[in-house]
């Protein structure tokens, strides 16, 4: 079946870390089955609260939203929450060797699930989120849905299609999805 | 093992077609239109094609036009009987949901570029057309009415005998007696599978292709019943009594040629023969796989069909995981189009949008063998469960007893935005 590359054949057919987490510290489930996608990622957090101990996930889906789960699922494991959040689809992409076009944003959803992950921790746990840097003046602002930069007089948000922090506009600045 | 059951898609061409085809690609490479001995040789090759072609479905070789496919015979039906009446007031014409795309897309081309009014006709949960609705739907101004002979996805077989009688008494009834209403009846996946017969059917179009019945691709044929007018979709020249211009395809022609006599002789051996083992498949699945659903009418269906939607998984992981053990089958689920719609059939009869996801059409042929079957049925039940064993619907429904409701969605109109989604 050539329109997948050899690395999303490889984790399609051998998936890594499936399953669930009875006691999750984090669950985030992105997708939908009507769409043709569906998937659910558990994460385990260590004690100091910095790293991503242990990820599984279950998914519904065609060859590359399997792939991408495994593919997101082993690069995620062992970092730091702050690495994971910088974690983008064209990231995910890039490691499973490319993906066909039609496959890029409906069955690329693993970061996406991951990130709702560790929202759904985060809020749990009532710890703030780590501070965003605003993309115009540098300063640290707590991250949040839309963050206000005083400075700047900006509203910024973090794109859910790049995972660039920009300002909230219509559309992304560096993506141009329309993110509003 | 190799088990191929994709045979609406393709069939493995017959060693006997392909005998027979061969001197055409060699050395009787001429002309049909050319008067010399070498173009004669052609034209007598078209002419026995043309006859056996007609002996399939029992009509007169002058009946017959050659086309390159099935969709250019659809397109030759729907195109070519619309342009005939466009002068007049005439601007309806009636086609199912459940269409090949071929059918409904040049009803779709010709309201945009003629205005004319099309219905869809409905089907039932099993794919029938639903007869009282076509008699609600029947216009003073209905020039056409195309319904599929048999699905190919899902295999239903329509009752097309009485279509065509509601469309006889409403021919009768009509006021304006210049208009008549045509049927036209897509029967790809039927022709050569099932016995066709223009004359028991009733019908003024009738599309087929011998691709499907162990043909080569490259040739098929649009019957016209006599006295009925259609304009040319490709002009230029003589070719098929000016009815399809274009320098004939001999060999694939004689391949079609050869491919209907041998249909026609083995007809009901080869029925008989794939419907035993559609019929085990069609029994044994549901024994080993819980939760799995066959789409399609459970008799009026073609005998090499099977379409089952396996719940809680995905039809493209299936068809991959069936391709390394080296069985090819077909899926109608989103992931799988590259369109990333849905089956409109599926869409059409009703199938749960989550469910339809999984859904795998199984197509038998003439050379299906029993061992093939048992290894299907063996390979299969592992590859369901294990997909399910990943599947998050599978174990929310295993811890809840219920099904997960469609959540709010992903909206990815955007990302889709180069691809048509424009669909009937």
């Amino acid at each position: 079946m050539s329109q997948y590359s050899e690395k999303v054949m490889e984790h399609f057919m051998n998936p890594k870390n499936v399953g669930e987490i009875p006691d999750a510290d984090g669950i985030g489930t992105v997708g939908n089955p009507v769409c043709g996608d569906l998937m659910t990622f558990y994460i385990k957090i260590s004690s100091d609260g910095k790293t991503i101990e242990d990820v599984k996930y279950k998914t519904f889906g065609c060859g590359a939203a399997i792939a991408v789960s495994s593919m997101v699922s082993e690069m995620a494991k062992g970092k730091t929450i702050d690495e994971v959040l910088k974690f983008t689809r064209e990231m995910v992409a890039e490691n499973l060797g490319g993906l066909p076009p039609q496959k890029m944003h409906c069955s690329n959803l693993g970061v996406d699930a991951l990130h709702k992950a560790i929202e759904d921790y985060l809020t749990k746990k009532k710890i703030h989120p780590l501070l965003c840097k605003c993309p115009f003046c540098d300063k640290d602002l707590p991250c949040a849905e839309i963050m206000e930069c005083e400075k700047c007089e900006k509203q910024i948000t973090k794109c859910p299609y790049c995972g660039k922090l920009v300002e909230f506009k219509e559309t992304c600045s560096n993506c141009g999805k329309k993110i509003r | 093992m190799k088990v191929y059951l994709d045979n609406h898609s393709a069939t493995k061409i017959d060693d006997l077609v392909l005998e027979e085809m061969l001197p055409y690609l060699k050395d009787n490479y001429g002309n049909a239109q050319s008067l010399h001995e070498l173009g004669q040789k052609a034209k007598e090759a078209i002419d026995i094609a043309r006859e056996r072609v007609s002996k399939l479905i029992n009509c007169s070789p002058q009946e017959i036009i050659f086309t390159s496919c099935g969709s250019e015979a659809n397109n030759l039906a729907i195109k070519g009987s619309i342009m005939l009446n466009n002068n007049t007031n005439s601007k309806h014409i009636i086609v199912s949901s459940i269409e090949h795309l071929s059918v409904l897309y040049s009803a779709k081309r010709m309201k945009q570029l003629f205005g004319i009014e099309y219905s869809l006709l409905p089907v039932d949960s099993y794919g029938v057309v639903k007869l009282d609705e076509l008699k609600n739907l029947l216009r003073e101004d209905t020039i056409l009415v195309s319904v599929q002979l048999a699905n190919p996805e899902i295999g239903t077989i329509q009752p097309i005998k009485y279509i065509a009688e509601i469309i006889r008494e409403f021919n009768n009834q009509r006021k304006n007696k210049q208009i008549k209403t045509l049927l036209h009846t897509d029967a790809v996946a039927a022709c050569g599978i099932i016995d066709v017969d223009v004359q028991q059917l009733g019908v003024d179009m009738l599309s087929l292709a011998g691709s499907q019945f162990y043909g080569p691709k490259g040739a098929a044929a649009l019957f016209l019943k006599k006295g009925t007018k259609i304009v040319p979709q490709i002009d230029g020249g003589i070719q098929e009594d000016g009815r399809r211009a274009g320098t004939e395809n001999v060999a694939c022609i004689v391949g079609l040629g050869k491919a209907a006599e041998i249909a026609k002789n083995h007809l009901e051996e080869n029925f008989q023969k794939m419907i035993k083992l559609r019929d085990k498949i069609i029994h044994d699945v549901p024994q080993k796989i819980q939760y799995v659903y066959l789409n399609g009418h459970p008799v009026n269906r073609l005998p090499n069909n099977i379409n089952f939607s396996f719940e809680f998984i995905e039809g493209e992981s299936i068809l991959l995981l069936l391709n390394q053990k080296g069985i090819y089958v077909t899926s109608g689920s989103a992931c799988t189009s590259k369109a990333l719609k849905l089956s409109h059939v599926l869409e059409a009869i009703g199938v749960d949008a989550a469910v339809a996801q999984g859904s795998v059409t199984f197509t038998l042929s003439k050379y299906t063998t029993d061992e093939e079957v048992e290894y299907l049925l063996k390979e299969l039940p592992p590859i369901i469960e294990r997909l399910r064993s990943l599947s998050p619907l599978y174990s929310y429904f295993l811890k809840t007893g219920k099904r997960m409701q469609a959540g709010p969605g992903t909206d990815y109109e955007d990302d889709h935005s180069h691809i048509n989604k424009e669909m009937i």
